[in-house]
């Protein structure tokens, strides 16, 4: 049996992968549902991009379903808290992805236009505005959430749904929605050619570009004065976790104590930056392929740098220091946490596995007569 | 502040939200098998008609598998959204088998759906077929762990409350996953889809017989159909008596709810086959008894006694004074944990602490408790019982009522004059929106007659919501009814457009009222 402690640090790494999951896998399609309208410029080519992701989007949405179920099983204060205080942010996130499966699979059933411009607009909505508010969502964590706990543990969020919406996780928002439009435009041109594939092209050099510098200038911004927390009680990483038990202190530049204490750790945002631009170069040189896992590499850069600038804390609070969750004392049960990593052991890699397969299958260009000819059969 | 109101309109909008994405439940678990049953069919004969049928129900199950991944997704957020307090207090154990879910069988199922729609070109005829029962496996395996979350609710096995972090902790996850709760509603709930998909296929199929077309189609569908549907729907009332068993073992409370049982009768108790039951008076009236049927069904012996409501209620009585020494117990260890006398104290009646919180809806101090506000706390665990009564057999009739149907389409397709049957035809046709009928009301039988609990026993509904504002709530219920209602006509439009259109919808040009191959204009 593993120690408390260590399972608390592999839940907070498996999250992550999970995080990160999502992003390379369900990200790609958001982002080819939010350049659906700018880039299919006739029927033929809106098709031609969902058909890309025409046989995946379902797999691929199940990473966000599963790294929300895991975070349920393995941090479920921090479930409770996220999930209630962001009450607004999660429903508009939920109400936006309803327009995905739908819109995937009910589109080209009717042949009127306009039924059809509706369900590309739902397909922008559904990949677009997750991507947004997931970013703005981190943005506030790394701000800080106002919300405390009662005696019984019942979560309390004080702050208001605009409250959300400030100047640093609006950022933070331009930098995981460019992200994600990024990586689904390196997917889109490995997937197609003509004129979707130029179009796919200049995206990817467009949000890639936005992406860096955004990130750079979230990056200038933490560096500069923001507010970090820290942890000011003696921390036991193997207790019963019970997040009211420490005194916790705001202090400026407190986000860069982890990569100040262990250097090493610059490695992360520099896979960012080392990602992203390599993604840019091989997009310019037609090189779709290698494109594609540089922005995937840059994805987990980004998040990385994110959870890595913040640990051990997973969702402090601005309102009551001590309230803040962490590592140590947002986690289930020694039981919980231990059956949870075997599952995650076993079938984690038999999904990836499957996935490949999957896509392996499915490989190849989608081209306008591909479309054409399976009229019946295609979304 | 958590008010009345608050909790009001989150059971308000979880149940709508629950009732809504079990309409596409129910038709996903049993249609996907019957996918899987046509096109083996199709490997094994070669028969190019048993493709296309496995095509055809297909886009109608993809229609309806739309919504079902939509509304899935309401169902996940929503703990934490509404249920903040429920999801840290048992989250511990909830969450396990949701996540596992994830990994284990949704995963499953969602990479092959597409592999499924898209894969017929790409992919050898064995291999599309392992695809198909790799998807209804997945969706099957789905029904598994969310049932065993379920089941927890139901009969909180495999747990223990922890007061250092003020939880329900796992204690062992095996007995979380064998749970029998968990078991018999899994069986229960996955033949009852069975019969819905065949339902669905059966009466699309009729309908199709009754206006002469498609016929070759039309009867091997109504053949499959008849034969799964008359397996499923045995299943459903063998397994649905087991389900019932549980609750005789678990749920005593659900159980007089739904039997209208006010007095505890000398066993083996009589079964209630009609009754008007008053809830405020706590009588029936015009009853219709079958003796000693209740006792031999619930409990499977002539001697166990089944209790009645009021003797339930006064075993409440007990709980809830032991639980308010409980309840004090807790709020002096969470303030100071060091004190053995009291850790002892609560630990000897830590069993009955939830029965101590189900007085916090009437006095945040329940020491102060008032001997009304005790017998009102144990008037409330148990439920209603009008709604129960009647909902519960409303679905058993439904049950028998399609095991007869299925029986007699199963006979009359072994004798192969089903399609002259034109009686038989019109009953199956005008018989397919009540599978998804039934389903509700079991639904609603299994989640309302858990009230008043979350977790039964553990956890009072009116402790697990969210700290939000009501007027959060009416605004995300109102999200919901605009964005339901409208995904719903969307959704029914297209099913009955390409139900209507059948299997020339697949464009192939040998089905009823195409011409030459391909000229559809829709897909």
């Amino acid at each position: 049996m593993l120690d408390y402690e260590t399972l608390k640090i592999i839940w907070w790494l498996l999250v992550g992968v999970l995080l990160l999951g999502f992003a390379v896998m369900d990200g790609h399609d958001m982002g080819v549902g939010t350049l659906l309208p700018f880039i299919g410029k006739n029927d033929v080519e809106r098709r031609v991009v969902i058909n890309t992701v025409g046989p995946h989007w379902d797999g691929n949405q199940v990473w966000f379903v599963t790294a929300g179920g895991a975070i349920f099983a393995a941090w479920p204060i921090v479930y409770a808290a996220a999930f209630s205080g962001f009450y607004w942010a999660m429903l508009l996130v939920l109400f936006a992805l309803f327009f995905r499966p739908v819109g995937f699979d009910y589109r080209s059933k009717v042949a009127n236009p306009t039924w059809r411009g509706i369900w590309d607009w739902g397909l922008f909505v559904g990949g677009a505005v997750p991507a947004l508010v997931f970013g703005i969502a981190f943005g506030n964590l790394l701000l800080g959430v106002p919300f405390h706990f009662e005696d019984n543990l019942m979560p309390v969020y004080t702050g208001t749904f605009w409250g959300l919406l400030n100047p640093f996780a609006l950022l933070s928002g331009v930098v995981s929605l460019s992200m994600l439009t990024f990586h689904g435009a390196n997917y889109l041109m490995v997937r197609t050619e003509g004129d979707v594939y130029a179009r796919s092209r200049a995206a990817s050099l467009i949000f890639g570009t936005v992406m860096l510098a955004a990130f750079a200038a979230a990056g200038v911004w933490v560096s500069s004065d923001m507010p970090g927390y820290v942890i000011t009680s003696v921390v036991d990483p193997g207790a019963l976790p019970n997040p009211l038990d420490k005194t916790v202190e705001i202090q400026a530049g407190a986000w860069l104590g982890n990569f100040a204490s262990h250097p090493v750790l610059w490695v992360i945002p520099g896979a960012a930056f080392a990602g992203g631009l390599l993604a840019l170069l091989f997009a310019w040189m037609r090189k779709p392929v290698l494109a594609f896992i540089g922005s995937g590499i840059a994805e987990l850069g980004v998040i990385g740098t994110a959870g890595v600038a913040m640990f051990p804390f997973v969702m402090p609070s601005s309102s009551d220091p001590r309230s803040s969750l962490t590592v140590w004392d947002s986690v289930s049960s020694h039981l919980t946490l231990e059956v949870m990593f075997w599952a995650a052991l076993i079938f984690t890699p038999i999904v990836i596995t499957y996935t490949g397969w999957a896509y392996k299958m499915m490989a190849g260009k989608i081209t306008n007569a591909y479309v054409e000819s399976n009229d019946h059969s295609a979304y | 502040m958590i008010t009345e109101q608050i909790v009001d309109l989150s059971r308000l909008q979880f149940a709508a939200t629950a009732f809504y994405h079990f309409l596409f439940v129910p038709l996903t678990l049993g249609l996907s098998f019957l996918l899987a049953i046509m096109e083996t069919v199709f490997v094994m004969t070669g028969k190019e008609i048993y493709r296309d049928m496995t095509k055809f129900w297909g886009k109608l199950f993809g229609i309806n598998f739309a919504l079902g991944v939509t509304t899935g997704l309401t169902m996940e957020f929503q703990f934490g959204t509404n249920w903040a307090y429920y999801s840290h207090y048992v989250g511990d154990i909830f969450g396990a088998p949701l996540a596992i879910e994830g990994l284990m069988a949704f995963f499953l199922e969602s990479t092959f759906i597409g592999l499924f729609f898209f894969g017929w070109d790409k992919l050898s005829k064995r291999r599309h077929l392992l695809i198909t029962y790799l998807t209804a496996i997945g969706s099957n395996l789905s029904a598994v762990w969310i049932l065993v979350a379920n089941g927890w609710m139901q009969n909180p096995v495999g747990s223990e409350f922890s007061y250092v972090t003020m939880r329900m902790e796992m204690t062992s996850f095996w007995d979380v996953v064998f749970n029998p709760a968990a078991q018999a509603k899994f069986v229960h709930t996955v033949s009852a889809g069975y019969v819905t998909g065949s339902m669905f296929v059966l009466g699309i199929s009729a309908w199709y017989l009754l206006k002469g077309r498609d016929i070759e189609f039309a009867k091997r569908s109504f053949r499959i159909a008849a034969a799964f549907g008359f397996a499923s729907a045995l299943s459903v009332i063998v397994l649905g008596d087991e389900s019932g068993y549980a609750v005789t073992e678990h749920q005593q409370t659900k159980l007089a709810a739904l039997e209208g049982m006010w007095k505890t009768e000398p066993a083996p108790a009589s079964f209630t086959l009609f009754a008007i039951p008053d809830d405020e008076k706590r009588e029936n009236t015009a009853e219709i008894k079958i003796p000693y049927a209740l006792g031999l069904l619930a409990t499977r012996t002539a001697t166990k006694v089944l209790p009645g409501i009021d003797e339930l209620e006064a075993q409440s009585v007990e709980r809830i004074r032991n639980g308010i020494i409980a309840v004090k117990a807790l709020e002096q260890l969470r303030a100071n944990t060091a004190d053995e006398a009291t850790k002892a104290d609560f630990e000897a009646r830590k069993a009955d602490l939830g029965y101590g919180l189900l007085l916090k809806k009437y006095s945040a101090d329940v020491s102060q408790a008032t001997p009304e506000m005790i017998a009102q706390a144990a008037r409330d665990s148990i439920p209603k019982v009008t709604p129960m009564f009647w909902t519960f057999r409303l679905m058993v009739l439904l049950g028998f009522s399609f095991a007869l149907l299925f029986t007699l389409s199963f006979w009359y397709s072994i004798k192969n004059t089903f399609h002259e049957k034109r009686w038989l035809l019109r009953w199956a046709l005008w018989f397919i929106p009540l599978p998804w009928i039934a389903s509700e009301m079991g639904w609603f039988v299994a989640e309302y007659g858990r009230q008043p609990w979350t977790i039964f026993g553990i956890l009072p509904t009116h402790l697990s919501t969210s700290t939000l504002s009501a007027n959060s709530l009416y605004g995300s219920l109102a999200g919901f009814l605009f964005f339901y209602t409208g995904l719903l006509v969307v959704e029914m439009y297209l099913m009955f457009k390409y139900a209507r259109l059948g299997p020339a919808s697949l464009g192939t040009g040998r089905y009823n009222g195409e011409t030459a191959p391909a000229l559809k204009p829709a897909q």
